[in-house]
């Protein structure tokens, strides 16, 4: 049931990656990856906000590991910033490559942080209900 | 259109259960602090999906394998949730290690998959 319900999770995630991937498609024409690199930092932060936030509604675990592993693990993607660097670093684009990089590593961070600061606050609001 | 969603559904739900699978499995046999299991399926899945790519697979087959399966498969959010939570125990060695094999490996195994691939 698990992994069932993980895996209708990642078909949510992959769907949505896949759409957003199509809208900036349609406006975006530089070579910095946006939609990547968006899907990224929005799923860092959800998944740091999901972490101390869900628990603390009545969800059965497995509905939470969906949402979490299934959803935003599937949403957020590691193999295509791989390989979109790589693309970037293959056509002599390297300062747009150390851009990625960097701002992914250090945004990625930031986000999940801010995330996951902002689920204690929450979290701590239901509380004193 | 509606076709290429149902591919992109399809690698979607097989390669979050996979990742599910592996990650449950790695946990249980080598229990540790570090986050070894999404590294291996990030490592991985950049290999694979560089594979692909360098490949050059019909449309059909980049959505079911590439951006279905391998970007579910492997996951930027739980790597980011991961150093969070190895800072918050004061494991700054271990989060600044984990950055560090995690780009310069996963964007190498990249590489070389595109490189196999063209083969």
């Amino acid at each position: 049931m698990n992994y069932l319900l993980v895996g209708i999770a990642g078909i949510i995630g992959a769907l949505l990656r896949y759409l957003v991937g199509i809208y900036f498609g349609h406006w975006w024409f530089h070579d910095f990856p946006l939609a990547t690199f968006i899907i990224n930092m929005v799923g860092s932060f959800l998944l740091g906000w999901f972490t101390n936030l869900l628990p603390r509604f009545r969800l059965h675990p497995h509905v939470i590991t969906a949402l979490t592993t299934g959803l935003i693990g599937s949403f957020t993607t590691f193999s295509t910033f791989s390989v979109e660097t790589v693309q970037l670093i293959s056509t002599d684009k390297w300062g747009t490559a150390l851009l990625y990089v960097l701002l992914s590593l250090w945004g990625g961070l930031l986000f999940s942080w801010i995330g996951y600061r902002a689920g204690l606050k929450e979290s701590r609001g239901v509380n004193e209900c | 259109m509606l076709i290429n969603i149902a591919w992109v559904a399809m690698g979607g739900f097989f390669g979050a259960i996979s990742r599910f699978g592996i990650s449950n499995w790695i946990k249980a046999k080598y229990p540790s602090t570090f986050p070894f299991a999404t590294l291996f399926v990030n490592l991985l899945g950049s290999f694979l999906l560089g594979l692909i790519f360098g490949a050059n697979l019909e449309t059909t087959w980049k959505l079911l394998l590439g951006t279905g399966f391998m970007g579910a498969f492997t996951t930027f959010s739980t790597f980011k949730l991961e150093n969070i939570q190895l800072f918050k125990k004061r494991k700054s060695k271990a989060a600044s290690l984990y950055l560090a094999i995690s780009y310069t490996c996963g964007i190498l195994l990249a590489f070389l998959g595109i490189l196999i691939g063209g083969l």
